[in-house]
């Protein structure tokens, strides 16, 4: 049997240790933007997500969403607050330290997909493991198993472009779980596709966060928000669970 | 189930952020597809690389090739060539350095080939004339300038005759009246053969024209010019000494005639004249294709310039158009000096293949205008081989600035841009 993606229950007593540490952790996030006036997206936002977790933060324009997805995916920093990821301090970590946990903790799902599309789809999906350390050997391989995971590996060879939206946003998933992420980091994933394709991108999460996939998705849908089994709201910059 | 090699423990706190990699067969690889998914931009890209080189190599090759055959050329005549002459010009000098007949003393070294004297003539205000009368219409009297010869002279200027004969030692010895005239000076006094003995005047002194000459290889004011043998203007103008020797040396012999002559002139007075020669030929050699490369590289330079300057505004715009993909990379892992190596990898790719391709036309080209030329192309081999290199240099530097630039975009602003 060849390699597959998944985030299944832990194969081994050790990795049951490390279960209890949070994937992620947000202890009083701030973050605030220029000096004349100062304008603060995130407002001392507290929030954890423990492995398996699968949140949906709901919310409307302009309200913080995207500054908390970059700040959890290490794209950005907070000005105030420790933000831990898998118990690693981040404001500890040089610039390269983060380069090097993206690639091997977070796995992204944006809404524009960011496929290159002078590269057929298995190499954008063999993309994901080129930064992170992982020996070519096998990298075909795994790549054609999360392509069959999201099911559509029979478009291993297309270029993205002769691909539909909701195709084109599979292959952005098996992108983002080659390499078994910690977190999958989901920037507004069905704000591009139309209803169909976006009931099979929702089905295709479900199905992942049933295998143990720790999820963290960013929309300002509340219908998509639904289909997730925890759901925050962000309004002005602040953080509120609900049901 | 998981992904074989990536077991969770590693993934946790500071293993998770240990400095990322890339490896070197995946850099290459990510810029070749870089690089191929962009074919025409490519093209055209290199094409600036493509010319700048080629013209370097073949203007390298151009010039060495020519300078060969100059230098070949210059062997014959001008590498073997002496002129001996006082080092002061006056009276006194002229007077007593050079000696008549200088042929006698030099044909006694060995490498003289031949040797001769010469003497421009102070004729005062004489005009020369081909006819004893004066026309009104035409005019008939020409002011000329007037040499002496030593007999060996002819032989040593490699002297052609288009008619008649060379003055020789008799004519000298006697102080014979008897003239050769130069091309020009001739067709000035309309005299074109000497079958019939003309005789031309200078002031009232008839000298009989016993030859006119075709051309000379050295000393070319005797082509204007009436030269009578050096006996007779002793005689004749009170000529008290040459006013330079002429020699002809074998090939090779330069140098050390140049050191001879003097004190065989003049044993006692030599440090008084003044030894004109060519400089040794393999300097020469040196110095005119040093001249001549010195000319094209900057020319190759200039071609250079411009398809350095081409690779980096491509590579530039490149930067602009890919941001959304390099704000991807940086999304999967990729740090600074991943992006910045792509792109340099990407420039100097261009750079060294714009070389090669540079190098094949530049070689091309030297042999193709050897070919019509019937020369033999001569190309330093490393000039070929060092020309991808060269390219590759090029485009590292021209690539510099833009690869800087796309490693300094931050990851949340490039994945705005989209890709």
């Amino acid at each position: 049997m060849g390699p597959s993606v998944g985030t299944a229950a832990p194969p081994n007593g050790r990795r049951l240790a490390k279960l209890d540490v949070p994937v992620i952790e947000l202890r009083g996030i701030s973050r605030t933007y220029g000096s004349d006036p100062p304008v603060q997206a995130l407002r001392d936002v507290e929030l954890e997500v423990q492995r398996g977790d699968a949140i949906a933060i709901v919310g409307p324009s302009g309200s913080g969403k995207s500054t908390l997805l970059n700040i959890v995916g290490c794209l950005d920093r907070p000005t105030a607050g420790r933000y831990l990821i898998e118990g690693a301090d981040t404001s500890a970590l040089s610039e390269d330290a983060l380069s090097a946990l993206r690639g091997r903790l977070i796995g992204f799902v944006f809404q524009t997909f960011n496929l290159l599309a002078h590269r057929t789809v298995i190499e954008n999906v063999m993309l994901s493991e080129i930064y992170v350390g992982t020996p070519r050997e096998g990298r075909r391989e795994r790549a054609m198993a999360a392509l069959e995971r999201v099911g559509i590996e029979h478009r291993a060879d297309f270029f993205p472009t002769k691909l539909s939206g909701g195709q084109q946003q599979r292959v952005a998933i098996a992108r983002a779980l080659v390499g078994s992420p910690s977190l999958l980091l989901c920037d507004e994933p069905t704000g591009n596709l139309d209803s169909t394709n976006t009931e099979t991108v929702l089905v295709l999460f479900e199905e992942l966060i049933a295998e143990g996939m720790t999820m963290l998705l960013i929309t300002h849908d509340e219908h998509v928000a639904q289909r997730l089994p925890r759901r925050t709201s962000i309004i002005d910059g602040q953080l509120t669970e609900y049901t | 189930m998981r992904l074989p090699g990536r077991s969770p423990a590693r993934r946790r706190g500071a293993d998770a952020a240990a400095r990322p990699r890339l490896p070197m067969r995946d850099l290459l690889a990510e810029s070749v597809a870089g690089l191929v998914a962009r074919p025409a931009r490519v093209a055209l890209t290199v094409l600036g690389t493509v010319v700048g080189v080629a013209a370097l190599v073949a203007t390298l090759g151009l010039s060495k090739t020519a300078s060969n055959q100059i230098v070949g050329r210059f062997d014959k005549v001008a590498s073997t060539d002496i002129v001996v002459s006082p080092a002061r010009r006056g009276a006194r000098t002229a007077s007593s350095v050079l000696p008549f007949r200088v042929e006698d003393r030099l044909q006694r070294l060995n490498g003289v080939v031949a040797a001769g004297s010469l003497s421009d003539l102070n004729v005062g205000r004489d005009l020369v004339s081909s006819v004893p009368v004066n026309d009104p219409i035409r005019r008939t009297q020409f002011q000329l300038p007037v040499k002496a010869a030593s007999p060996g002279l002819w032989r040593a200027v490699r002297a052609r005759l288009k008619t008649g004969r060379f003055p020789d030692a008799g004519h000298s010895a006697r102080a014979d009246r008897v003239v050769i005239l130069g091309p020009n000076a001739a067709r000035q006094l309309n005299l074109s053969t000497v079958d019939h003995r003309p005789a031309v005047f200078l002031g009232d002194r008839l000298f009989t024209v016993i030859g006119i000459l075709d051309g000379v290889q050295r000393q070319p004011s005797l082509l204007g010019a009436m030269i009578m043998p050096e006996g007779t203007a002793a005689v004749e103008y009170r000529l008290r000494a040459p006013a330079l020797a002429q020699i002809e040396t074998r090939v090779g012999a330069v140098e050390l005639i140049a050191k001879q002559a003097p004190p065989v002139l003049s044993p006692t007075q030599h440090e008084q004249l003044k030894v004109s020669a060519p400089p040794n030929p393999r300097d020469l050699k040196g110095a005119i294709r040093n001249d001549l490369n010195a000319l094209f590289v900057l020319l190759g330079g200039v071609s250079l310039l411009v398809g350095a300057i081409g690779i980096a505004n491509v590579t530039l715009v490149s930067v602009l158009e890919r941001v959304g993909e390099i704000g991807l990379r940086r999304a999967l892992g990729a740090a600074r000096r991943h992006i910045a190596a792509q792109f340099l990898v990407e420039s100097s790719a261009m750079g060294a293949l714009g070389g090669i391709i540079g190098a094949s036309v530049g070689v091309l080209v030297v042999v193709g205008i050897s070919a019509m030329r019937t020369w033999t192309p001569v190309l330093d081999p490393w000039i070929p081989l060092a020309a991808p290199f060269v390219g590759a240099f090029i485009g590292l530097v021209s690539g510099t600035y833009p690869a800087l630039r796309a490693a300094r975009l931050e990851p949340v602003d490039a994945l705005r841009a989209g890709t």
